[in-house]
């Protein structure tokens, strides 16, 4: 129900632009306006959602340990994974964000003792993230000619270093292939591994979908109906500088994947696709485990009603005293308590 | 040929289709792991399962000794005998054998190499294992009683000897 | 009355229903439940809705605004806890936690997978919390909050023992144990709870530990330890209780003053401290390492905390020492020092033997037991004889808490290796930061759950096995009074020639004391190596 539902929404939205344009010449609409809107849900929205993340204190310092502590000086301690100040969580949260390392964690190189020998690599949702997200950071990055002028340095660097490997014409980038193999990978996992199915919801499928769909729109703009570059610059350039312009001639097929990017800009920040953010916000990621040697203050802390010693020794002096216990009071000072006779 | 050699001779294919059976009475997203994960200690009930089910049917088609045999069954029905499957079906798989051998034994009994007196017997052999297997289902759960009792003694055992009553 | 099953019936019979998560409601039945929370510790914590019920009955007896209740309790969380907020929002279910649970592992039920642990309460936010949810509800994965979810919750939340293996291996370090923390609060705000946790945290809150002891028995235990390790060596400890002006607080879990092998524990330490000297002080009103309000909610947690400052600052020790126990070190990690500090009227922890000074423990003012004893083998403090342990071939569990919520790996292994000349590690993914829950642990260890644990802990237990085979291991040694009652039970079931040992219980073995007469058995009166003979003989 919730493939065929999010697909059937990712279907609409083409349809949508593909009418929209092709048919009522809503150009300026698809090209200008919902794209202008996008960002600024986008934006907004990211930072109305970590806003509203960082509006909630962090009362205890909970980090997950996931090595030796600091502790007596002949201990090594294990810094990235036990981290004990902000520079070495800075260094965790690091190869978390850059490397995935929770996720890399998943299973380990094993060569089996059994019947017979064979490796197990089981990094495949490891690898398969990473090369998606690094991907997509390249193709954004490349994207970023068309908001600049001039391009700066390292856009025209990654670009080169992205069409290394010259296939056709114009040349093949090495991420958009990547890219679109990883979310098919994405996609196909939760579909067929059945513990994934069972646990997946429309709102897994539909990012992934959309995705799919956004770079099989790219690619056809690109090597396909080759649209031209220069105009899709004129219009990116016009939304930004707040002087929108829709240039004659750019293909529907252009307008469907601006689309969909509006689309998914829109839905981010509503959806599960702010792990993006909330990863630097996780409590039990990026905080030092120092509670033991550093004082830490919950905001919010207030006072409870404890059983205090005097209302233990008043419930319990008799048999204190005689079992030779020290008390505060002794038994001629303090009023007598009949509880002692009512305890079970 | 006996039976049990004909059965021996298929027993990969044999072993393969009881573990499927086996592992078929837990939910689908459960069956995946257990199947498909290698490591014996990301996967015990699924490495259990996998490596008694290839003890069982070589004993059980070779000397068939009730001795021998109880370690083995204990490697799965300790198990199951401890999740959530009523005590018919925790042991269900035993009595697979006897459709599972007649599929594997298509072939030969359809050419007439086994008879049917023979396939009784094996039905009869069959029936004695499960019988053995519920031996075994009683005995795990009578020491999972016996696992609670001990607790709970032990709990309060100091008391007990503080009173001077142990 | 169930019909006999029909030949092809039996073929096909699953043990669990096929169908989607939120369309299966839990089914209650003897073994995969804990007893509720009786009335009178209810109200002896002052917690809400006190009444006697059962989860097999239709009525679980809430208040009628329980909706209201839990929804407010809900909203009040997400605002005080951004781990909660975040929790809820940032998983993208993508597997990694699935199989990483031992109760999953061990029982097949698919809600035993961390992610859908989460989910059962992630689909009440969604419908409640969010936009999306309230206008396309199940579409996105959101659902009402009714009495059947929230039995649903009662299950799953008190069928994980927040042991966050699975927090290790997600890529956004969603913690299992902080959802089921937060699951937990809200089914106490209506009264549901079970009385293995409320009972306990009853009894520490009046009578200063879990079990309830009174002071004159808690003295009167410990004393009659004194006994029998005089009967072993001939020593004759001299403990103290609540005395003012002692050096150190000693605080462990009450579980090892009354369970076996715990107490074996117990005695290691009171042969420890007097073979040292050290100048230290039990206190009956702070009796308990332990902390069941940690199952409960924050604010039990906290109350239950709080006696062991007080009692410092009370008898004016300089520092407290903490014994063996698991989640006790959690909460003293990275809760009391933030709940009940700043403890400024106690001192650094110095070792008064050697001068170390523990700076790890700066402003908390307490330290481990074994981290003290590791120092003190480290400066050649103490005359082990490791031989009297060679009847024993040792493996060690890391426990959940000390492993994952403090990262306390290497201490406990120094002392071992020192105190005992055969050890063996279980396979790696098993054990320090990937180590498997004894499956008991969060208020779990109670016997009317002894189905469910033995499935949880199955993973533990196959990988003590694996060990036992290879290398002749039967000791397991641990350091948390939970482990060592239930890893017991566990072991007698799964690996029944394992035995189940506290690390003190072994240094206290070889400990070499001044004066001792000759040792023919260890603390349980099991004969020592190459003393067979003569203990048969004395019949301890």
């Amino acid at each position: 129900m919730g493939i065929r539902f999010s697909l059937v929404a990712v279907v609409a939205l083409v349809l949508a632009a593909f009418l929209g344009v092709g048919t009522a010449g809503l150009n300026h609409f698809f090209g200008v306006t919902v794209p202008s809107i996008a960002l600024v849900v986008f934006l907004g929205g990211v930072v109305f959602r970590v806003l509203k993340w960082g509006r909630s204190p962090v009362p205890f310092r909970i980090p997950t340990t996931a090595g030796q502590q600091k502790t007596l000086s002949w201990i090594p301690q294990n810094k990235l994974d036990n981290p004990s100040t902000k520079m070495q969580t800075v260094g965790r949260m690091v190869l978390e964000v850059l490397l995935f390392r929770s996720l890399f964690r998943n299973t380990k190189f094993e060569i089996e003792k059994g019947p017979k020998l064979y490796y197990q690599w089981e990094k495949w949702l490891w690898l398969a993230s990473l090369a998606f997200h690094y991907c997509f950071l390249v193709i954004l990055i490349r994207h970023l000619r068309f908001f600049t002028d001039p391009v700066p340095f390292f856009v025209h660097d990654i670009e080169r270093l992205d069409g290394f490997f010259q296939v056709g014409l114009p040349g093949l980038y090495l991420t958009d292939a990547i890219f679109m193999l990883a979310v098919t990978y994405l996609l196909i996992r939760r579909l067929i591994i059945p513990q994934l199915r069972y646990i997946s919801l429309p709102q897994d499928y539909f990012p992934l979908f959309l995705l799919f769909t956004i770079g099989t729109t790219g690619i056809l703009t690109r090597y396909f109906t080759k649209v031209d570059l220069i105009k899709v610059k004129q219009l990116a350039i016009g939304i930004i500088s707040f002087h929108p312009v829709v240039p004659e001639g750019i293909g529907v097929i252009f307008f469907i994947h601006l689309f969909l990017v509006s689309t998914l800009l829109i839905y981010f920040p509503f959806s599960k696709l702010m792990h993006a953010g909330g990863i630097f916000l996780s409590p039990t990621r990026n905080l030092p485990n120092d509670s033991r040697f550093k004082r830490h203050v919950n905001p919010w802390n207030y006072p409870v009603k404890v059983h205090t010693y005097a209302e233990y020794e008043d419930h319990f002096r008799e048999k204190m005293v005689e079992a030779g216990l020290p008390v505060e009071k002794e038994l001629d000072e303090a009023p007598v308590t009949a509880q002692n006779s009512t305890e079970g | 040929m006996a039976i049990e050699q004909y059965l021996l001779k298929h027993k990969k294919s044999l072993a393969g289709q009881w573990f499927d059976l086996l592992t078929g009475t837990y939910p689908l997203e459960t069956v995946r792991l257990l199947k498909k994960e290698t490591n014996q200690f990301a996967n015990p009930v699924g490495h259990a399962f996998l490596t008694a089910i290839d003890e069982i049917l070589d004993e059980f088609l070779g000397q068939n000794s009730a001795e021998a045999m109880w370690p083995l069954l204990d490697k799965v029905i300790r198990i199951r005998a401890i999740q959530e499957f009523s005590p018919s079906s925790s042991l269900v798989f035993i009595f697979d054998l006897k459709m599972l051998a007649r599929g594997v034994l298509e072939e030969e009994l359809a050419g007439g190499l086994i008879d049917h007196g023979e396939l009784s017997d094996f039905d009869r052999k069959v029936e004695a294992l499960a019988l053995l297997a519920f031996d075994v289902y009683m005995r795990c759960r009578e020491n999972l009683f016996e696992v609670r009792m001990t607790e709970l003694k032990n709990r309060t055992n100091r008391l007990l000897k503080l009173v001077g009553n142990e | 009355m169930a019909k006999v099953p029909k030949p092809n019936e039996l073929v096909i019979e699953h043990g669990f229903p096929q169908t989607g998560w939120m369309d299966t409601p839990a089914v209650f039945r003897p073994g995969n439940f804990s007893y509720p929370g009786k009335a009178k510790n209810l109200q002896a914590l002052g917690l809400p809705n006190p009444r006697e019920w059962s989860p097999l009955d239709e009525d679980w007896k809430l208040p009628s605004n329980w909706k209201q209740i839990i929804l407010e309790g809900m909203r009040e969380r997400l605002d005080k806890f951004r781990s909660f907020k975040i929790f809820m929002d940032i998983c993208v279910r993508c597997g990694a936690c699935a199989d990483k649970c031992h109760f999953y592992l061990g029982s097949g039920d698919p809600k035993n997978m961390p992610v859908l642990r989460a989910e059962l309460l992630r689909s009440v936010y969604r419908k409640d919390f969010s936009l999306a949810g309230r206008i396309m509800g199940k579409m996105v994965g959101a659902r009402d909050l009714t009495e059947d979810v929230l039995k649903e919750w009662f299950m799953y939340f008190f069928q994980c023992t927040e042991c966050r293996r699975c927090s290790l291996f997600c890529p956004y370090g969603i913690d299992t144990a902080e959802v089921t923390m937060m699951g937990r609060e809200l089914l106490n705000l209506v009264g549901l709870n079970i009385d293995w946790v409320v009972g306990p945290a009853a009894n520490c809150f009046n009578n200063g530990n879990h079990l309830g002891i009174q002071p004159h028995a808690f003295k009167d235990m410990i004393e009659f330890f004194v006994d029998e390790i005089e009967a072993v060596n001939g020593i004759r400890c001299e403990p103290t209780f609540n005395r003012k002006g002692a050096e150190v607080l000693f605080i462990t879990p009450s579980g090892d003053v009354f369970a076996d092998p715990g107490t074996y524990t117990l005695m290691g330490y009171l042969m420890l401290f007097h073979q040292i000297g050290l100048d230290y002080t039990w206190s009956t009103y702070a009796s308990e390492g332990g902390n069941f309000g940690m199952f409960t909610s924050h604010e039990v947690m906290k109350r239950l905390n709080s006696k062991m400052y007080a009692e410092a600052k009370r008898l004016g020790v300089k520092y407290i020492i903490g014994g063996e126990c698991g989640h006790m070190w959690r909460v003293i990690n990275q809760y009391m020092d933030t709940m009940n500090g700043p403890a400024d009227f106690l001192e650094v922890p110095v070792s008064p033997m050697t001068g170390t000074r523990f700076d790890n423990a700066a402003t908390t003012k307490m330290i481990h037991i074994v981290e003290f004893t590791a120092d003190l083998i480290k400066n050649g403090k103490l005359k082990l004889d490791p031989s009297r342990n060679d009847h024993l071939v040792t493996t060690y569990h890391d426990s959940c808490n000390p492993a994952r919520g403090m990262g306390f790996f290497e201490e406990p292994r120094y002392v071992i290796k020192n105190v005992c000349n055969n050890f063996h590690e279980m396979p790696p993914n098993t054990i320090r930061e990937q180590t498997f829950c004894c499956g008991s642990g969060s208020g779990l260890n109670n016997d009317e759950f002894m189905e469910m644990r033995m499935r949880g802990g199955l993973p533990r237990a196959n990988a003590v096995r694996h060990v036992h085979d290879l290398h002749g291991v039967n000791t397991l040694a641990t350091i948390c009074a939970i482990d060592r009652a239930v890893l017991t039970a566990l072991m007698d079931y799964w690996v029944p020639d394992v035995t189940v040992y506290g690390v003190h219980e072994l240094v206290a073995n070889a400990l070499v004391m001044d004066g001792e007469t000759e040792r023919t058995t260890d603390l349980r009166g099991e004969p020592l190596p190459g003393m067979e003979e003569d203990s048969e003989n004395e019949d301890v």
